[in-house]
């Protein structure tokens, strides 16, 4: 009884992960990830992060053999911020994308097999938390903490208001899961509720969890991104959105500041679009109807 | 149909009490006081006109009440917001909050309008055409580059046409709604004005928003050419452009028009950082210059203009959708 529902799982996972391996759009995704992961990496290793603080270098100087990417108008070497802030932002949009797709599974989960009111009342929540853009609701709580956020409590925040979205789409999945034959059978052998729950339905939704990992991670880095730019990040943390913020702030484009410019937007748009790319592939490998779809 | 329409009214009702609710909870748990915080900071800068603080203070305290308790203050904080009072700008002291966003809502409207518009009818048809088997191979071809695109936040792509064509080659005004020196009016100067400098703002929501929607278009359109009504069409002699419109495009585009439902949250915020990047006069500016000098009543209120403007926005996306698809409407009745 206890094989049953380990069987079906290891019949589709195998050719599936063939399938991915095979998705253009994915492993370049991973490529740019990668590499930008490798540059935050081994910068931190080659180079002094302590030079992205104001003061650490030469202001508004263009790239050269001593920074080779520049500095900004407040003295910051921008290779060291570009280090540190991929780092940050990643950091960021990873912890904020783990915690929305916790607290939405569990929510999820829960108002699918509770059903009743406990569904009813979730629902609500669900529906109102996804129609208002969690963009402005993170605007006014940000402003009224200003000052005392850094880079993790920013990304506690945002996680809290990014379950909406994961929660409705796995009570959708688990509503269908819960009317297969292994929960069907789990249930007539007398497993307790949780247990159906958190053994024999969760493990089925893992590949569809990690499709929504990564977008729930890209839609967190688009918020603190936006936040930051906004003016609403942390001051005295380089992330790649307050680099945009004060690249705007001191007016980088009428000076002409070029490489202070580019910085920042290369580096957000290769993080976008490598996390578009990889949840192109992993949309393909959870979702097979829009494999064929598409294909 | 007035079901639907009830459920959606409701849903509006909630979202925007959840936004005023959120504004008036959060500030009472921070340790923040705007006005002090004014006070100070114009204190610090020496000088500045005090005329006018008492006032605001007294205005403050007797809007917070702060001598009632926390439930009267959260019921006249309701009904102020329901008379869309949303108190004194605190920066630009006696000048309203409603003024001040009455003054940039129209930028607002026009520009994310229109260029929301362009951008979902120049989608569509792209999406529609890159699955039109008839349809020359260049549509297919730029389609993954506009996919690409849609992955960049509209203030991103922003940012770097102000860069190349603004600065670099100075083709277009880099900012602002109309040139400083001109006269508001209905002047064909002044039209022209305006028309230039929301060229920018708006290419740069339409590029980045172009492939969401040619990506959703295509797949139906995929699955539209395999119905019977495709093939009758053809069997019929129709001329493939009428197919292509008539039939094909009319059924593909009714999920579209719900994603847009959907997706009015996700461009409304990106647009917000759209007008802000290209200092454009509408809420996003407002906004972007408010929480520079922790205008918090300002800040409060535009968000709570733009979730509003999110849920009518939707609502009236909803009302058009029974006119597109009959069969919406009469289910419901």
């Amino acid at each position: 009884m206890s094989d049953a529902p380990a069987r079906p799982r290891r019949r589709w996972r195998l050719p599936r992960l063939g399938y991915l391996g095979g998705s253009p759009s994915f492993i370049s995704g991973v490529a740019m990830l990668v590499a930008l992961l490798l540059f935050a990496a081994i910068g931190r290793i080659a180079i002094d992060t302590t030079l992205s603080e104001p003061l650490s270098a030469m202001p508004n100087q263009p790239p050269s053999w001593e920074t080779p990417f520049g500095s900004d108008s407040q003295g910051r070497d921008l290779l060291a911020v570009l280090v540190l802030g991929t780092w940050l932002t990643v950091k960021v949009g990873l912890l904020a994308g783990l915690m929305g797709i916790t607290v939405g599974t569990t929510a999820g989960l829960v108002s699918a097999y509770c059903g009743g009111l406990v569904d009813l009342a979730l629902r609500w929540v669900i529906d109102v938390g996804l129609t208002i853009p969690p963009l402005l609701l993170l605007i006014v709580i940000a402003s009224s903490l200003r000052g005392h956020l850094d880079s993790t409590g920013m990304a506690l925040i945002i996680g809290s208001l990014s379950w909406f979205g994961p929660a409705r789409q796995i009570r959708a999945q688990a509503l269908i899961m819960r009317q297969s034959g292994y929960v069907l059978t789990a249930r007539l052998s007398g497993r307790s509720g949780t247990k159906i729950v958190f053994l024999e339905m969760l493990p089925n939704l893992l590949p569809f969890l990690m499709a929504a990992l990564v977008l729930a991670s890209s839609a967190a880095i688009l918020s603190s991104v936006g936040l930051d730019a906004l003016g609403l990040g942390p001051m005295d943390e380089p992330t790649l959105g307050m680099t945009v913020y004060w690249m705007l702030y001191y007016t980088a484009f009428m000076r002409g500041l070029w490489w202070w410019i580019l910085a920042p937007i290369v580096m957000l748009v290769i993080l976008f679009v490598a996390l578009y790319l990889i949840s192109q592939g992993l949309d393909a490998f959870a979702n097979p109807r829009l494999r064929q779809r598409t294909s | 149909m007035l079901r639907m329409i009830s459920a959606r009214v409701v849903l509006l009702l909630a979202m925007v009490w959840t936004a005023a609710t959120v504004n008036f909870v959060v500030p009472r748990l921070s340790d923040r006081d705007p006005i002090a915080e004014r006070l100070t900071q114009i204190a610090s800068q020496g000088g500045g006109s005090l005329a006018g603080i008492q006032d605001m203070v007294k205005s403050y305290q007797a809007r917070f009440g702060l001598d009632r308790s926390l439930w009267t203050q959260y019921l006249d904080y309701l009904n102020s917001i329901l008379h869309f009072d949303l108190g004194y700008s605190i920066n630009n002291y006696p000048t309203r909050v409603a003024d001040q966003i009455a003054y940039a809502l129209p930028w607002t409207i026009g520009l994310l309008g229109s260029a929301t518009l362009i951008a979902f009818v120049c989608g569509t048809l792209l999406g529609a055409l890159a699955a039109w088997p008839r349809a020359p191979k260049l549509f297919r071809n730029i389609l993954p580059l506009f996919m690409i695109l849609s992955a960049i936040p509209f203030y991103l792509v922003g940012l770097m046409l102000v860069y190349f064509l603004a600065f670099r080659f100075n083709w277009f005004p880099s900012g602002g709604g109309s040139e400083l020196t001109a006269v508001a009016g209905w002047s064909w100067t002044y039209a022209i004005d305006v028309l230039r400098h929301s060229l920018l703002p708006a290419f740069s929501i339409v590029i980045a928003s172009i492939g969401f929607w040619a990506i959703g278009m295509r797949g139906m359109m995929v699955s539209v050419q395999g119905e019977d009504y495709m093939l009758f069409a053809d069997a019929k002699g129709l001329r493939p452009r009428r197919i292509f419109f008539g039939y094909g495009m009319r059924n593909a585009v009714l999920p579209q028009v719900t994603a847009l439902a959907l997706s009015l949250g996700r461009i409304i915020t990106g647009s917000v950082l759209v007008e802000m990047v290209f200092a454009y006069p509408g809420i996003g500016t407002l906004l972007f210059e408010s929480i520079k000098l922790s205008d918090f009543f300002t800040i409060y209120g535009c968000v709570l203009v733009l979730v509003l403007a999110t849920g009518m926005s939707m609502i009236s996306v909803d009302l058009i959708y029974p006119l597109l698809d009959p069969r919406a409407g009469a289910a419901h009745e």
